[in-house]
Protein backbone atom coordinates (compact mmCIF):
# COMPACT_ATOMS: atom_id res chain seq x y z
CA UNK A 1 0.00 0.00 0.00
CA UNK A 2 1.28 3.50 -0.84
CA UNK A 3 2.39 5.80 2.03
CA UNK A 4 -0.45 8.25 1.28
CA UNK A 5 -3.03 5.49 1.55
CA UNK A 6 -1.46 4.23 4.77
CA UNK A 7 -1.58 7.77 6.19
CA UNK A 8 -5.24 8.14 5.19
CA UNK A 9 -5.93 4.76 6.78
CA UNK A 10 -4.32 5.88 10.04
CA UNK A 11 -6.16 9.22 10.01
CA UNK A 12 -9.62 7.85 9.31
CA UNK A 13 -9.27 4.50 11.12
CA UNK A 14 -11.46 1.48 10.56
CA UNK A 15 -15.02 1.97 9.36
CA UNK A 16 -16.75 -0.73 11.37
CA UNK A 17 -17.82 -0.89 15.00
CA UNK A 18 -14.92 -1.57 17.33
CA UNK A 19 -14.33 -2.48 20.95
CA UNK A 20 -12.41 -0.24 23.36
CA UNK A 21 -8.76 -0.77 24.38
CA UNK A 22 -9.91 -2.24 27.71
CA UNK A 23 -12.27 -4.74 26.07
CA UNK A 24 -9.60 -5.58 23.52
CA UNK A 25 -7.15 -6.47 26.29
CA UNK A 26 -9.83 -8.45 28.12
CA UNK A 27 -10.61 -10.57 25.05
CA UNK A 28 -7.14 -10.74 23.50
CA UNK A 29 -6.23 -14.19 24.86
CA UNK A 30 -9.52 -15.72 23.69
CA UNK A 31 -9.20 -14.03 20.31
CA UNK A 32 -5.67 -15.37 19.79
CA UNK A 33 -6.67 -18.90 20.78
CA UNK A 34 -9.61 -18.81 18.35
CA UNK A 35 -7.24 -17.68 15.60
CA UNK A 36 -4.71 -20.40 16.43
CA UNK A 37 -7.49 -22.99 16.43
CA UNK A 38 -8.46 -21.88 12.91
CA UNK A 39 -11.88 -20.65 14.05
CA UNK A 40 -13.63 -17.48 12.93
CA UNK A 41 -12.37 -15.21 15.72
CA UNK A 42 -13.95 -12.11 14.15
CA UNK A 43 -17.42 -13.67 14.12
CA UNK A 44 -17.10 -14.92 17.71
CA UNK A 45 -15.61 -11.70 19.09
CA UNK A 46 -16.95 -8.89 16.90
CA UNK A 47 -15.27 -5.51 17.03
CA UNK A 48 -11.82 -6.90 17.80
CA UNK A 49 -10.48 -6.85 14.23
CA UNK A 50 -11.55 -3.25 13.64
CA UNK A 51 -9.95 -2.16 16.90
CA UNK A 52 -6.69 -3.91 16.04
CA UNK A 53 -6.69 -2.12 12.69
CA UNK A 54 -7.24 1.24 14.39
CA UNK A 55 -5.05 0.98 17.49
CA UNK A 56 -1.32 0.46 16.85
CA UNK A 57 -0.53 -0.30 20.51
CA UNK A 58 -3.20 -3.03 20.82
CA UNK A 59 -2.12 -4.36 17.41
CA UNK A 60 1.42 -4.73 18.76
CA UNK A 61 0.13 -6.58 21.82
CA UNK A 62 -1.88 -8.88 19.56
CA UNK A 63 1.05 -9.54 17.25
CA UNK A 64 3.29 -10.34 20.22
CA UNK A 65 0.80 -12.66 21.93
CA UNK A 66 0.06 -14.70 18.82
CA UNK A 67 3.78 -14.97 18.01
CA UNK A 68 4.74 -16.00 21.54
CA UNK A 69 1.92 -18.52 22.06
CA UNK A 70 2.61 -20.03 18.63
CA UNK A 71 6.27 -20.43 19.54
CA UNK A 72 5.48 -21.95 22.94
CA UNK A 73 3.28 -24.58 21.32
CA UNK A 74 5.80 -25.79 18.75
CA UNK B 1 -11.94 -24.83 31.95
CA UNK B 2 -9.09 -27.13 30.91
CA UNK B 3 -7.30 -29.27 33.51
CA UNK B 4 -4.01 -27.40 33.34
CA UNK B 5 -5.69 -24.03 33.94
CA UNK B 6 -7.61 -25.46 36.92
CA UNK B 7 -4.33 -26.76 38.34
CA UNK B 8 -2.73 -23.32 37.98
CA UNK B 9 -5.63 -21.65 39.80
CA UNK B 10 -5.64 -24.23 42.59
CA UNK B 11 -1.88 -23.91 43.13
CA UNK B 12 -1.92 -20.11 43.10
CA UNK B 13 -4.82 -20.11 45.59
CA UNK B 14 -3.16 -22.65 47.87
CA UNK B 15 -1.07 -21.65 50.85
CA UNK B 16 2.50 -22.12 51.96
CA UNK B 17 5.09 -23.81 49.79
CA UNK B 18 2.61 -24.93 47.11
CA UNK B 19 1.61 -21.33 46.43
CA UNK B 20 5.21 -20.15 46.58
CA UNK B 21 6.29 -22.76 44.04
CA UNK B 22 3.41 -21.92 41.70
CA UNK B 23 4.16 -18.21 41.96
CA UNK B 24 7.82 -18.85 41.12
CA UNK B 25 6.83 -20.99 38.09
CA UNK B 26 4.44 -18.28 36.95
CA UNK B 27 7.14 -15.64 37.30
CA UNK B 28 9.46 -17.76 35.12
CA UNK B 29 6.78 -17.97 32.40
CA UNK B 30 6.11 -14.24 32.54
CA UNK B 31 9.83 -13.48 32.35
CA UNK B 32 10.14 -15.71 29.28
CA UNK B 33 7.29 -13.82 27.61
CA UNK B 34 8.78 -10.42 28.55
CA UNK B 35 12.22 -11.46 27.23
CA UNK B 36 10.60 -12.62 24.01
CA UNK B 37 9.13 -9.14 23.59
CA UNK B 38 12.35 -7.27 24.38
CA UNK B 39 14.22 -9.52 21.98
CA UNK B 40 11.67 -8.94 19.20
CA UNK B 41 11.85 -5.17 19.61
CA UNK B 42 15.64 -5.00 20.00
CA UNK B 43 16.21 -3.66 16.50
CA UNK B 44 14.05 -0.59 17.15
CA UNK B 45 15.93 0.07 20.39
CA UNK B 46 19.51 0.25 19.16
CA UNK B 47 20.51 2.76 21.83
CA UNK B 48 19.61 0.39 24.67
CA UNK B 49 22.12 -2.20 25.85
CA UNK B 50 21.46 -5.89 26.51
CA UNK B 51 21.72 -5.51 30.30
CA UNK B 52 19.16 -2.70 30.36
CA UNK B 53 16.81 -4.66 28.11
CA UNK B 54 17.02 -7.65 30.44
CA UNK B 55 16.40 -5.40 33.42
CA UNK B 56 13.35 -4.04 31.63
CA UNK B 57 12.12 -7.60 31.01
CA UNK B 58 12.50 -8.37 34.72
CA UNK B 59 10.50 -5.25 35.65
CA UNK B 60 7.79 -6.21 33.16
CA UNK B 61 7.60 -9.76 34.56
CA UNK B 62 7.40 -8.47 38.14
CA UNK B 63 4.62 -6.00 37.28
CA UNK B 64 2.78 -8.65 35.28
CA UNK B 65 2.97 -11.09 38.19
CA UNK B 66 1.33 -8.55 40.49
CA UNK B 67 -1.39 -7.88 37.88
CA UNK B 68 -2.08 -11.58 37.27
CA UNK B 69 -2.36 -12.39 40.98
CA UNK B 70 -4.60 -9.37 41.56
CA UNK B 71 -6.91 -10.32 38.69
CA UNK B 72 -6.92 -14.08 39.27
CA UNK B 73 -10.64 -14.11 40.11
CA UNK B 74 -11.48 -12.52 36.75
CA UNK B 75 -9.99 -15.45 34.81
CA UNK B 76 -13.01 -17.31 33.47
CA UNK B 77 -11.26 -20.04 31.52
CA UNK B 78 -12.17 -18.71 28.07
CA UNK B 79 -8.55 -19.39 27.10
CA UNK B 80 -5.72 -21.38 28.62
CA UNK B 81 -4.47 -19.83 31.85
CA UNK B 82 -0.98 -19.41 30.43
CA UNK B 83 -2.25 -17.50 27.35
CA UNK B 84 -4.25 -15.24 29.67
CA UNK B 85 -1.18 -14.65 31.88
CA UNK B 86 1.23 -14.08 28.98
CA UNK B 87 -0.75 -11.10 27.73
CA UNK B 88 -0.01 -9.20 30.95
CA UNK B 89 3.74 -9.74 30.53
CA UNK B 90 3.67 -8.76 26.85
CA UNK B 91 1.60 -5.65 27.61
CA UNK B 92 3.94 -4.57 30.42
CA UNK B 93 7.02 -5.18 28.26
CA UNK B 94 5.51 -3.41 25.25
CA UNK B 95 4.53 -0.31 27.24
CA UNK B 96 7.93 -0.14 28.95
CA UNK B 97 9.77 -0.52 25.64
CA UNK B 98 7.75 2.20 23.93
CA UNK B 99 8.22 4.56 26.86
CA UNK B 100 11.95 3.79 27.02
CA UNK B 101 12.32 4.44 23.30
CA UNK B 102 10.80 7.89 23.79
CA UNK B 103 12.60 8.70 27.04
CA UNK B 104 14.32 12.08 26.79
CA UNK B 105 12.64 12.80 23.46
CA UNK B 106 10.39 15.79 23.11
CA UNK B 107 7.08 15.19 21.39
CA UNK B 108 7.02 16.90 17.99
CA UNK B 109 5.40 20.33 18.43
CA UNK B 110 4.85 23.24 16.05
CA UNK B 111 5.47 26.93 16.78
CA UNK B 112 2.16 27.09 18.62
CA UNK B 113 3.25 24.20 20.85
CA UNK B 114 0.87 21.75 19.22
CA UNK B 115 1.48 18.47 17.35
CA UNK B 116 2.50 19.58 13.84
CA UNK B 117 0.32 18.88 10.86
CA UNK B 118 3.18 19.73 8.48
CA UNK B 119 3.76 16.13 7.37
CA UNK B 120 0.17 15.82 6.25
CA UNK B 121 0.51 16.52 2.57
CA UNK B 122 0.26 14.28 -0.47
CA UNK B 123 3.49 12.81 -1.80
CA UNK B 124 4.57 13.75 -5.35
CA UNK B 125 3.32 10.33 -6.45
CA UNK B 126 -0.19 10.81 -5.07
CA UNK B 127 -3.05 10.73 -7.55
CA UNK B 128 -5.63 13.50 -7.86
CA UNK B 129 -8.23 11.67 -5.78
CA UNK B 130 -5.76 10.99 -2.94
CA UNK B 131 -4.51 14.60 -2.99
CA UNK B 132 -8.07 15.89 -2.84
CA UNK B 133 -8.89 13.60 0.07
CA UNK B 134 -5.77 14.59 2.03
CA UNK B 135 -6.49 18.29 1.49
CA UNK B 136 -10.05 17.78 2.70
CA UNK B 137 -8.82 15.82 5.74
CA UNK B 138 -6.34 18.57 6.63
CA UNK B 139 -9.07 21.19 6.42
CA UNK B 140 -11.50 19.07 8.43
CA UNK B 141 -8.89 18.46 11.14
CA UNK B 142 -8.48 22.20 11.62
CA UNK B 143 -12.16 23.13 11.36
CA UNK B 144 -14.23 20.19 12.56
CA UNK B 145 -12.33 18.77 15.51
CA UNK B 146 -11.97 20.10 19.04
CA UNK B 147 -8.40 21.20 19.92
CA UNK B 148 -7.96 18.07 22.06
CA UNK B 149 -9.25 15.74 19.31
CA UNK B 150 -6.98 17.47 16.81
CA UNK B 151 -3.88 17.17 19.01
CA UNK B 152 -4.43 13.49 19.82
CA UNK B 153 -5.25 12.55 16.21
CA UNK B 154 -2.25 14.39 14.77
CA UNK B 155 0.20 13.12 17.41
CA UNK B 156 -0.83 9.47 17.04
CA UNK B 157 -1.55 9.18 13.33
CA UNK B 158 0.65 11.83 11.66
CA UNK B 159 3.57 12.13 14.09
CA UNK B 160 3.27 8.43 15.06
CA UNK B 161 3.73 8.97 18.78
CA UNK B 162 2.82 5.71 20.60
CA UNK B 163 -0.51 6.20 22.32
CA UNK B 164 0.72 5.07 25.74
CA UNK B 165 3.69 7.47 25.51
CA UNK B 166 1.27 10.27 24.65
CA UNK B 167 -1.02 9.22 27.51
CA UNK B 168 1.87 9.41 29.97
CA UNK B 169 2.89 12.89 28.75
CA UNK B 170 -0.69 14.17 28.80
CA UNK B 171 -1.51 12.66 32.19
CA UNK B 172 -4.20 10.50 30.62
CA UNK B 173 -4.75 6.82 29.87
CA UNK B 174 -4.43 4.79 26.68
CA UNK B 175 -8.14 3.97 26.79
CA UNK B 176 -9.20 7.60 27.24
CA UNK B 177 -6.96 8.82 24.41
CA UNK B 178 -8.13 6.06 22.08
CA UNK B 179 -11.73 7.11 22.76
CA UNK B 180 -10.77 10.66 21.74
CA UNK B 181 -9.05 9.32 18.61
CA UNK B 182 -12.08 7.19 17.77
CA UNK B 183 -14.46 10.14 18.15
CA UNK B 184 -12.19 12.34 16.00
CA UNK B 185 -12.09 9.73 13.23
CA UNK B 186 -15.87 9.35 13.31
CA UNK B 187 -16.27 13.10 12.99
CA UNK B 188 -13.84 13.28 10.08
CA UNK B 189 -15.53 10.37 8.27
CA UNK B 190 -18.96 11.90 8.71
CA UNK B 191 -17.78 15.31 7.48
CA UNK B 192 -15.92 13.92 4.47
CA UNK B 193 -18.80 11.59 3.60
CA UNK B 194 -21.21 14.55 3.69
CA UNK B 195 -18.95 16.27 1.15
CA UNK B 196 -19.32 13.28 -1.15
CA UNK B 197 -15.73 12.10 -0.70
CA UNK B 198 -15.02 8.38 -0.74
CA UNK B 199 -13.58 7.46 2.64
CA UNK B 200 -13.73 3.64 2.38
CA UNK B 201 -15.99 1.21 4.25
CA UNK B 202 -19.07 2.27 6.16
CA UNK B 203 -19.79 3.15 9.75
CA UNK B 204 -22.73 0.76 9.93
Amino acid sequence: MHDDERLIGRLLGPAGQEVTCDVCFEQLDSYVELELAGRDADAELPGMRSHLEGCPACAEDHESLIAFVSRERT
Amino acid sequence: MDYESQAWLAALRASGSEREAATARLHDLLLRAARFETSRRRDSLARIGAAELDDLAHQAAADALVAVLRKLDSFRGDSRFTTWAYKFALLEAGVKLRRRAWEGRELPLDVKGRPPLADLGPSPQAGAETSELLDAIREAIEKELTPHQRDVLVAVTVNEVPIDVLAERMGSTRGALYKTLHDARRRLRAHLGAQGLRVGGSDA
